[in-house]
């Protein structure tokens, strides 16, 4: 279900510089990066936007019209009325830090960590900033489109174990 | 000089016999890691029934195995676990790489799955296939044991030979455009 338009009202009046658009019944806003706490604290107790569904990110490297490297999507619902709400923010090299949701939502730990593992973007005041996913001594991110698809030979790097060794 | 024989009496070789007891009573370790392990449960069930072929009795461990079954990709963070397991399985112990995943890496020619188990550790048979069936696996099971009876001694030194040492395959990796090969920067 969209979200009611007073939500985006009082978002727009609040921040400046947040969009909003609708397609086939789904909100979404983009807001900056410096507001996003304060976004998602205001959607969390003004609106009940109780439930965080994901955190993820997409990357806008070599895409069509884009203006922005990374694009980081929170998908929030309200499950009293079942809105839902896209909250998006663009980040650029070599800012890529922004505050972490995790305060507000509980779920928002594992969710961050993961887009750090892919994507290398920072949580500032996020309790346990590790990877989640892939191994720690793993260097790069993978989901960024600047990684090769077949790695820089992290699949390669081990011991080889024959007969005799074992 | 010929030995009168009574009926029923076999003779045989001590080594062959060695063999013979070791191919009959294979201990699979299950290291289903994909969905080739769905095929490799139905192996062990009743419908194929590998107990047929003296090899059902899958057990956990790796101290009480000696076939390792890997069924399924083994993605790079998996496989120091898989290489520990398999070190910890006493001789004489066997390796089937079941599946295209397993044996090649199959379709995920990604960052992170292995490009087959072959290039870190032994093994001794492929199954082809995306999965391959059950009566494949049985088949490969069943050349195991041939394999296994032409090659077996008593004592077991075959085990620690200079052929069985020899990597199967060549290490090769074929080239990423753009990147220098792993194999060549060491
Ligand atoms: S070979 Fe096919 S069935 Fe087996 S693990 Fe790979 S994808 Fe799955």
């Amino acid at each position: 279900m969209p979200t009611r338009t007073e939500v985006l009202e009082t978002l727009q009046d609040e921040f400046t510089g947040v969009t909003a658009s609708e397609f086939r019944g789904q909100t979404r806003v983009v807001v900056k990066a410096a507001d996003l706490f304060a976004v998602l604290e205001s959607l969390k107790n003004d609106f009940a936007f109780d439930l965080l569904v994901d955190i993820t990110c997409v990357d806008y490297l070599q895409y069509r019209d884009a203006t922005d490297r990374f694009g980081l999507v929170y998908l929030l619902a309200n499950t009293q009325t079942a809105e839902r709400i896209t909250v998006r923010v663009m980040l650029n090299e070599p800012e890529l830090t922004v505050a972490s949701a995790a305060p507000l939502w509980e779920g928002a730990n594992w969710l961050e960590r993961e887009v750090f593992d892919m994507f290398g973007i920072r949580f500032d005041g996020h309790p346990d900033l590790r990877r989640i996913l892939l191994p720690e001594e793993f260097t790069a991110h993978p989901l960024r489109k600047d990684y090769p698809l077949q790695g820089r030979g992290e699949r390669h790097n081990f011991s080889v174990i024959t007969r005799g060794e074992a | 000089m010929a030995i009168e024989l009574p009926e029923n009496v076999v003779v045989s070789k001590l080594d062959e016999l060695a063999s013979w007891c070791r191919k009959n009573s294979l201990w699979p370790m299950p290291f289903a890691t994909a969905c080739c392990g769905i095929e490799l449960m139905a192996t062990g069930a009743s419908r194929h029934d590998l107990a047929r072929f003296g090899a059902e009795v899958f057990r956990f461990s790796p101290r009480q195995c000696d076939l390792m079954i890997v069924a399924g990709r083994v993605v790079m963070k998996m496989l120091p676990v898989l290489q520990r397991i398999w070190q910890q399985m006493h001789e004489p112990k066997w390796c089937i790489s079941m599946g295209a995943c397993a044996s090649t890496g199959g379709v995920f020619d990604t960052y992170c799955v292995v490009q087959g188990i072959d290039r870190f550790i032994p093994v001794d048979m492929y199954v082809p296939g995306c999965p391959p069936r059950p009566e494949q696996l049985i088949q490969s099971i069943i050349d195991l044991q041939d394999k296994i009876q032409r090659e077996g001694t008593i004592t077991g030194d075959e085990f620690n030979t200079p052929q069985r040492q020899q990597r199967k395959r060549a290490l090769l990796e074929l080239p990423i455009l753009g990147q220098t090969p792993y194999f060549s920067k060491t």
